[in-house]
């Protein structure tokens, strides 16, 4: 595969989605580049999570393209989107709590010995490597999920999707359920991840979650884009005034 | 599976390994599995006290390992299907049915169309296969309903449960009764004859132990390739001794040690039993080293979840279904060889005894939680209860009541144990202790 390397990591290109009568997703261009953070923010319904979703594969857009590393691909479900290296972490971050983190981290692409049973100890020694890098502290790997706090549970989610290669990360309000000290663990790791070359979009409520990870932050407003600004050149306030009011910054307006 | 332990041998706190919550711990042994064991010898002491030691007999227990055989093998299935959240009503007429279609295979069907009798060799092969077949394709039916219809598994259960036993009289013979059966499948149900002997007896257990060891050094092995922790060395042999002495024990104590009303020559490990343990066996590989149980349990977890991992959560639930149908099969057959009957009214309520094995076997309705050899423990618990109390001359509608009573104290006892809620644990197993033992005296003749 050659990739071009002018061209963003994702291109999401004129996409829209409508449910019924609603344009959820009305005609929005966003672009992520490799070791990048772009916010995607709006009040509730702007449609930031439909137009994620259609890159994750849980809901196709109606019309639009999406390109990765400048080719266009057809995302229709969420096994065409892992092929394309894209991985959602969930808000409610889709673990299974009854079951230990190595079974969750590889749930649905199991390592199996010649005979086709389940390689536990395969799935553990893999999970217990990737853990490292992510979460040093993490020793916890025969316990059920259950168990475990929140953050540990937020570095499982992250472990399922870093450990097959993930080159986009979808994170839907990742730190929403965690107290300070969880929230600034998941934070470095975001950071972590960033450093590695992975592109990362993040979509939030928390204008200080957006402002401290962010490069770059989308607005939307009523499944309209009203405009990606450079963290660097706006205003928390500004941002807020394109989030409620729809009014883009003067000259402040990024690509 | 459910114990904390360092993954990391350089982790792992040295200065508390000599607690005994640490060791426990460490031995990663099944405590609620361990609970049970325990709770079941206290059934089998106070019985054998109540009786004046007439509980803990071979022939006792050799009787008591058969009654238990059928329930236990429905059960282990009926545990994958509450596990992923769902019921089946139908097994006790599903087993009825299919009792009485593989009697009308070998006693009219085989006959009528081949000219062949009874006792040729393969005979009781065709019977029960047609009657797995049929199982597996009844199970497909309601699973697909279930998975792919969007029909509660509680409606559709409920309808087979109707259909099922009302079938039984659409199958030609009008719900005559059927027999005798073949004589080889008769050996499927226990009996003096269908039963293993000394020599072949000695034999599985040696095979058992054998599997134990190779099992305990195989997993030991694979855990230091991948340089996860292992347990102490002294702790996996100490588990593979205990599990060998118990396996000897009791095919010495109880199988062997029965010896045939019939000749006086020890009877040996009774055929259902050893239909029990392979059924046992099968299922718990298939529930915890294939995907399917793997996805079984995820479904039961979090159904979302296991959706957007890219499971196929239909297809799981319908291979739940499935297996049922296949162990209810094997039960029909166990039941009817027993009997050397067919009879319309087999397996009536046994869903209700599959479904309270597998609950007090601690499987959780809720979803998620639940093991196979926790069922099979189930089974053997209400059994023990069940014979304990004709041994003391207790009527039915009494032996229920206790049964009852034992049922939901078990399941009140597992979630404070789950709450870490000591005194309810301590509560729920007075009043259920005390509300048994008042029925019991009370209703003994």
């Amino acid at each position: 595969m050659s990739i071009a390397h002018d061209a963003p990591l994702v291109e999401m290109r004129d996409i829209r989605v409508s449910f019924g009568g609603l344009h959820a997703v009305d005609g929005v261009t966003v672009t992520l580049r490799a070791g990048e953070v772009v916010a995607v923010v709006g009040g509730n319904g702007a449609g930031k999570s439909t137009l994620m979703h259609t890159l994750a594969g849980a809901h196709p857009a109606d019309s639009g393209q999406i390109l990765i590393h400048g080719a266009p691909v057809t995302i229709a479900n969420p096994r065409d989107a892992r092929i394309h290296g894209v991985e959602v972490i969930y808000q409610r971050l889709a673990l299974a709590d009854n079951i230990d983190a190595a079974a969750n981290v590889f749930l649905g692409r199991e390592l199996r010995t010649r005979s086709g049973a389940l390689d536990d100890s395969a799935m553990a020694s893999a999970t217990r490597d990737v853990m490292k890098r992510l979460n040093p502290r993490f020793t916890n790997l025969k316990t059920a999920v259950r168990s475990l706090s929140g953050g540990q549970r937020q570095s499982v989610a992250i472990a399922r999707a870093v450990h097959f290669n993930a080159k986009i990360l979808i994170m839907d309000e990742p730190t929403a359920a965690l107290g300070p000290a969880e929230t600034a663990q998941v934070r470095d790791l975001i950071g972590q991840l960033k450093a590695e070359g992975l592109g990362i979009f993040l979509i939030s409520h928390d204008i200080h979650d957006v402002f401290d990870l962010a490069d770059r932050i989308s607005v939307m407003m009523q499944g309209r884009l009203v405009g990606t600004v450079d963290k660097h050149a706006v205003t928390k306030d500004e941002v807020l005034a394109m989030i409620i009011m729809g009014t883009r910054p003067g000259g402040a307006a990024a690509r | 599976m459910n114990q904390t332990t360092p993954a990391d041998r350089t982790a792992a706190p040295p200065t508390e390994r000599r607690t005994w919550r640490s060791l426990v711990a460490s031995s990663e042994v099944d405590t609620r599995l361990a609970g049970m064991v325990a709770a079941l010898l206290a059934i089998w002491l106070i019985f054998h006290a109540l009786t004046g030691g007439g509980f803990l007999t071979s022939r006792n227990l050799w009787n008591l390992s058969v009654q238990s055989a059928s329930i236990a093998i429905m059960a282990t299935g009926m545990v994958l299907i509450i596990v992923s959240r769902n019921i089946d009503l139908s097994v006790g007429s599903l087993l009825g049915f299919l009792g009485y279609a593989m009697a009308v295979v070998q006693a009219h069907w085989i006959p009528e169309t081949f000219g062949f009798g009874f006792d040729r060799p393969f005979t009781w092969v065709v019977a029960l296969a047609v009657g797995i077949v049929l199982g597996a394709a009844i199970g497909a039916v309601q699973g697909a309903v279930v998975a792919y219809g969007g029909v509660p598994a509680f409606i559709v259960t409920l309808g087979g449960f109707l259909v099922w036993r009302g079938l039984i009289f659409r199958m030609g013979e009008q719900g005559k009764t059927i027999s005798p059966l073949d004589s080889t499948f008769q050996l499927l149900g226990g009996g003096p004859d269908g039963s293993l002997g000394a020599t072949r007896s000695w034999l599985l257990g040696a095979i058992a132990c054998a599997g134990v060891v190779v099992s305990v050094w195989l997993s030991r092995r694979r855990r230091r390739r991948y340089d996860l922790a292992t347990r102490p060395m002294a702790i996996d042999v100490g588990i593979a001794l205990v599990a060998c002495a118990a396996i000897l024990v009791g095919i010495g104590l109880v199988a062997v040690g029965y010896e045939s009303p019939i000749d006086g020559s020890p009877t040996g490990v009774a055929n259902p039993v050893v239909i029990l343990i392979l059924v046992t066996l099968v299922v718990t590989y298939l529930a915890r080293r294939r995907r399917f149980g793997r996805y079984v349990y995820a479904i039961g977890g979090n159904p979302e979840a296991a959706e957007l991992g890219g499971i196929n959560t239909r297809r799981t639930i319908m291979m739940t279904f499935v297996l049922m149908g296949v162990l209810c099969a094997v039960a029909g057959a166990v039941q009817t060889a027993r009997l050397n009957a067919a009879v319309t009214n087999l397996g009536i309520q046994n869903e209700l005894d599959v479904i309270s094995a597998a609950v007090i076997g601690g499987t959780s309705f809720a979803g998620g939680i639940g093991t196979i050899s926790g069922a099979v423990l189930g089974a053997v618990i209400m059994q023990s209860l069940r014979s304990g109390m004709v041994l003391l001359r207790i009527d039915s509608p009494s032996q229920d009541i206790v049964v009852g009573v034992v049922l939901v104290t078990s399941v009140a006892i597992d979630a404070s144990l789950r709450r870490r809620d000591r005194r309810a644990v301590v509560t729920a197993l007075l009043v259920g202790l005390a509300v048994a033992a008042l029925i019991i005296q009370t209703g003994r003749q």
